[in-house]
């Protein structure tokens, strides 16, 4: 392991430069985001991950963000393991039905002042489910929606823009 | 015991024309009765047994023969005789019919709804829709009794970025004396939308069953489309199809390496790991224009031709990771705080993954040898030099050690599959046979062999199409291998399995 280590230490990072924070992203946002929300929450946002009905797809690329090319953490960010705890909650999925009361009550049980983004077609109007009997079609169908990043499922790079701009915003 | 062959069984139903490439029967109550004692006594392997209006089908497969097929059992009173009751893997399977169609399997030990969660507008979505009941009924939760035990219940909403489920874990003190699942959060109804839609359409919602796996997933319906169809698609694409499927593995073999050391706080690995699965996941981009590969395997062929710089993208990508790789491995084996978490924890018999017929590496860990690309050798794999690599340790650090093993086995392949990848033509367009024709495919994902079975319109939109995940037969095991485990265990074993949500809900 200290091999590993010290191979690593001299090594130069991975990690690529920030990227620019989306425009429409900040467009998006720059309309709804309150001042007083902007105060309080500062430049160290947690995140909390809500899967509400995906295909597992968006985890996959939200979880990329942990990895040392896009190191989230450097910006500020971090995920956390109980809506309690959380200024950010990224939902994904299309809101299945069975899901919908869960996130109603995982966005009640988040502190304000908070904001949600909706992560990938489905979080935007359902996508290829939009249209079942299982799916309610979009986060913003069930809870408010401040920010959406779209993509199927969209690429770390755009994941990364879209948060920036909450940064950017604040 | 039965001693006759599937054959013979079901020689004595009818077969229904247009059924492709292995034969559908309409089978009599007895026949049917006798596939239930042939799989009750494990010498036939359930794969699959689902439903439309008025009537049940059940896919077998005889390890001996390799002889698969497909019993069909019409049930006009809306009645079958259950095949849980004497098999228990296909008890969820039959809670998800009553659910979707509501058909009732007679004699089930279990009656209790599955996805239905009683919230849907309509009950019995699949079959003659009705109005739910309301309020929500409670669901019962199975009963545990004894001194001193407690309940502790997990999710849907789980503490990491993972899909959503419930888990009623009952402890004693530390020690998980029964873990119960609930599953169905994430049903969206997809064999629901698929009923109709295009094949176009349908190609990308089977994609979407479970995004892990989506290469394999268009891959099992693209191949049960074109045997539908009679539909011969050009070498290469075979060959793409295997290169996408190949990296598809490995990328998440690489990831979940690291993912469960990461849960047994060894997060040193799962900065590697994940480096890795980066890595391939950016080349895969570079090569077929999609981080994930989703809808790069369409019915008749491939989206899209390896560009001209692809090979040397993918070789030194194999390159970049044989080098890589190994030390993490040699760190894994030489971590003895690591080990300590690892070895022993988790363990299911090896006779239960027998009766499950649970495949990936769960099986392959647990003594079951059974690889698709193997034991049916479709397209290019009979032509590939790969081993299947097997275990019998059936632990965590057995299904960890599965998985390395079979990094190495997809690198092989993938070097083979550049070598020798043929030229010409990428796709097809597919036969129009101008009559309803049925289907079916059977494949290895990264998580294990995925069924998808379907019966075309004559105006070839999809009539009936139900994909199977390889995690209906997988989560039931983590019932039992968690057991008598420490709750502080779950999420390593929960990891090593890493049995899909989507995939199974639906
Ligand atoms: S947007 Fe795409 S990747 Fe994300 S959950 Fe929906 S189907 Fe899956």
């Amino acid at each position: 392991m200290r091999k590993l280590l010290l191979q690593n230490l001299w090594r130069l990072p991975l990690t690529i430069p920030a990227p620019a924070p989306s425009g429409q992203a900040l467009a998006e946002l720059g309309a709804k985001v309150d001042q007083a929300a902007r105060q309080r929450l500062g430049r160290s946002l947690a995140i909390r991950e809500v899967d509400a009905g995906s295909c597992n797809g968006c985890e996959l690329e939200i979880h990329a963000l942990n990895n040392a090319f896009y190191d989230l953490e450097r910006f500020g960010f971090h995920f956390v393991a109980s809506p309690r705890h959380a200024d950010v909650l990224l939902v994904t999925g299309p809101v299945t039905t069975n899901m919908r009361e869960a996130l109603e009550r995982t966005y009640a049980a988040a502190p304000d002042p908070k904001w949600v983004v909706a992560i990938g077609d489905c979080g935007r109007d359902g996508g290829v489910f939009a249209k079942s009997y299982a799916c309610a079609g979009g986060v913003a169908e069930v809870i408010p929606v401040d920010l959406h990043i779209p993509g199927c499922p969209p690429a770390p790079m755009q994941l990364l823009e879209g948060l920036l701009a909450l940064l950017q915003v604040n | 015991m039965n001693t006759q062959s599937l054959q013979a069984v079901l020689d004595a139903g009818h077969p229904v024309a247009d059924h492709r490439p292995w034969p559908r029967v309409v089978v009599t109550p007895e026949i049917w009765n006798t596939l239930i004692e042939g799989l009750a006594g494990n010498v036939w392997t359930l794969l699959g047994l689902w439903g439309e209006t008025g009537v049940v089908h059940l896919a077998v497969r005889e390890e001996a023969s390799g002889m698969l097929s497909v019993a069909s059992l019409p049930c006009p009173d809306g009645c079958f005789p259950s095949v849980g009751r004497r098999h228990p893997p296909a008890q969820r399977l039959e809670r998800t019919i009553a659910d979707l169609m509501g058909l009732h399997p007679v004699g089930a030990p279990d009656v209790r709804p599955w996805l239905d969660h009683g919230r849907w507008p309509v009950r019995h979505p699949l079959g003659a829709a009705t109005a739910p009941a309301s309020p929500v009924p409670p669901y019962p939760f199975l009963p545990v009794e004894g001194e001193s035990l407690h309940q502790i219940p997990v999710g849907p909403v789980h503490a990491g970025i993972i899909e959503p489920g419930h888990f009623r874990f009952t402890a004693n003190g530390e020690a998980v004396a029964r873990l119960e699942q609930r599953l169905g959060y994430v049903h969206k109804g997809i064999e629901g939308l698929l009923k109709g839609a295009s094949l176009e359409q349908a190609a990308q919602l089977a994609g979407r069953i479970s995004g892990d796996s989506t290469v394999a997933y268009a891959l099992a319906f693209a191949r049960a489309v074109e045997a539908a169809t009679e539909t011969e698609i050009p070498a290469r694409a075979h060959w793409l199809r295997a290169l996408m499927a190949e990296l598809e593995r490995l990328a998440h073999h690489c990831g979940d390496i690291g993912a469960i050391c990461n849960d047994a706080a060894f997060a040193l690995m799962l900065a590697h790991c994940a480096v890795l699965r980066e890595q391939i996941l950016r080349a895969s981009a570079a090569c077929f224009g999609h981080r994930l590969l989703m809808d790069s395997v369409i019915p008749g062929g491939v989206a899209t031709d390896l560009p001209a710089d692809g090979p040397d993208i993918l070789q030194s990508l194999v390159t970049g990771i044989r080098r890589q790789f190994p030390p993490l491995v040699t760190l894994y084996d030489n971590t003895a705080s690591l080990q300590d978490r690892t070895v022993k924890t988790g363990f299911v018999k090896p006779a239960l993954i027998r009766q499950f017929g649970c495949g990936g590496y769960v099986g392959r860990a647990g003594g079951r040898a059974f690889d698709a690309r193997r034991a049916l050798g479709y397209p290019p794999y009979d032509e590939l030099k790969f081993e299947v690599p097997l275990r019998t340790d059936s632990d965590v650090n057995g299904r960890v050690w599965l998985r390395i093993c079979e990094v190495e086995q997809s690198l092989a392949l993938i070097e083979q599959i550049l070598q020798k990848l043929p030229s010409g033509p990428v796709g097809v367009a597919l036969n129009a046979l101008g009559r309803p024709c049925e289907g079916m495919a059977l494949i290895e994902g990264f998580r294990g062999d995925i069924l998808v079975w379907l019966r075309l319109n004559s105006d070839g939109t999809v009539a009936r199409c139900h994909p199977r995940d390889p995690s209906w037969f997988q989560w039931p095991l983590l019932e039992a291998a968690i057991e008598g485990n420490i709750v502080a265990d779950f999420p390593l074993c929960n990891k090593s399995f890493n049995g899909s949500y989507s995939g199974h809900d639906l």
